[in-house]
């Protein structure tokens, strides 16, 4: 290191967080990519739906839309909690 | 007869996809081949300053697509190539003035002229002008500098050329992907500062074609509206050959992606 290297101030080095911060994010932007943009609308009022009978969160349930050859399918999961269900079913 | 169409394209502006149109394809001209080079940047041109012929531009893309001139008449012939051309694009007309059916009738058009390759200059993002520079592309050359947005930009780029090009919606295998990474600096990069190639590559998932260290000649070359590939004494320059020499099948090791090695000055004084 020269005489006016040791002067100056180094910076942090911060290669590595944005290594992972991009490592994240492209992974899961990848995992959406080409489905369409209803997707997300679609996951939120499903949620609402299922609220009405089952507490559970937006982690809870899962969508995805596979391509097979020709045709689409659109793959729905929700994870039950475990004790009892049930917040009241709505009046309606 | 058949061209090779390389798109170059990136998503995120400014990371050097017109100084890379421009030096790709003048190598690819000083290799022997029949080269175009056409700006889809309409409204904003640009290639014509790097390449050096702002001046003698007097038909452009927009007009060939608009049936308003030839083909032969708005290509410039280059200065210092005879076998190199450049297609404008417009500075006047908005970006609705390319069409699909317009570009392929240009390209068909070069393709029947004999020209082996085409290079087209994509615009920043990845709207109407962006889609139709990569959509007849056989090649691609994604542009990317070690930086987060520029990064994530370039997947999204990738993920396009992988669906939304005619290669793709015919089935006709797949666009030949190459990575290249511009505005290195070895010396951040083994700072910790900068993201690595290798880092680059291992997020992305693709190895590069090529590394551009980061160059004042860039500018210098800029400046004076000559393809820095033609700064031979420059490192820039010199990574630009080897990058279109891999293009060309040739094998070529890295260079310039270390830190090089200081002098007894540099060591006292740093620099």
């Amino acid at each position: 290191m020269g005489i006016l290297d040791f002067l100056k101030r180094k910076p942090e080095p911060t290669a590595t967080v944005a290594k992972e911060r991009l490592r994240i994010i492209v992974a899961q932007e990848r995992s959406t990519r080409g489905a369409p943009d209803y997707l997300p609308l679609l996951r939120n009022e499903l949620l609402e739906v299922i609220k009405k009978y089952v507490h559970v969160d937006l982690e809870a349930i899962s969508i995805n839309l596979e391509r097979d050859s020709g045709h689409e399918i659109l793959e729905l999961s929700v994870a039950l909690p475990d004790g009892k269900p049930v917040a009241k079913p709505a009046a309606g | 007869m058949t061209a090779e169409i390389i798109v170059v394209t990136s998503g995120k502006g400014g990371v050097g996809k017109t100084t890379t149109s421009a030096s790709l394809a003048t190598g690819l001209a000083i290799a022997g081949k029949k080269v175009a080079v056409i700006d889809f940047d309409v409204g904003l041109r640009n290639l014509d300053l790097i390449m050096g012929c702002e001046r003698r531009v007097v038909y452009d893309f927009v007009n060939v697509v608009q049936g308003e001139a030839t083909l032969k008449q708005a290509l410039i012939k280059d200065k210092r190539h005879e076998n190199l051309y450049v297609l404008a694009a417009s500075q006047t007309r908005d970006k609705d003035a390319l069409t699909q059916e317009g570009v392929e009738k240009v390209l068909d058009g070069l393709a029947a002229e004999g020209f082996d390759y085409i290079v087209c200059d994509s615009p920043a993002g990845i709207e109407k002008g962006a889609h139709l520079a990569m959509y007849f592309a056989d090649h691609a050359m994604v542009v990317v500098n070690p930086e987060v947005s520029s990064v994530r930009d370039s997947d999204r780029i990738l993920g396009l050329l992988a669906s939304k090009t005619r290669r793709a919606e015919r089935g006709d295998g797949a666009i030949k992907q190459h990575l290249l990474l511009t505005r290195y600096n070895p010396v951040r990069v083994a700072a910790g500062e900068m993201l690595s190639v290798k880092d680059v590559e291992e997020i992305l998932g693709i190895s590069v074609v090529g590394v551009i260290p980061e160059s004042e000649n860039v500018l210098a070359a800029s400046n004076s509206g000559t393809p820095v590939i033609l700064t031979p004494d420059s490192h820039a320059g010199q990574a630009y050959s080897d990058t279109v020499a891999r293009v060309l099948g040739e094998e070529r090791p890295l260079r310039f992606i270390d830190v090089p090695k200081k002098g007894f000055l540099q060591r006292v004084f740093g620099g």
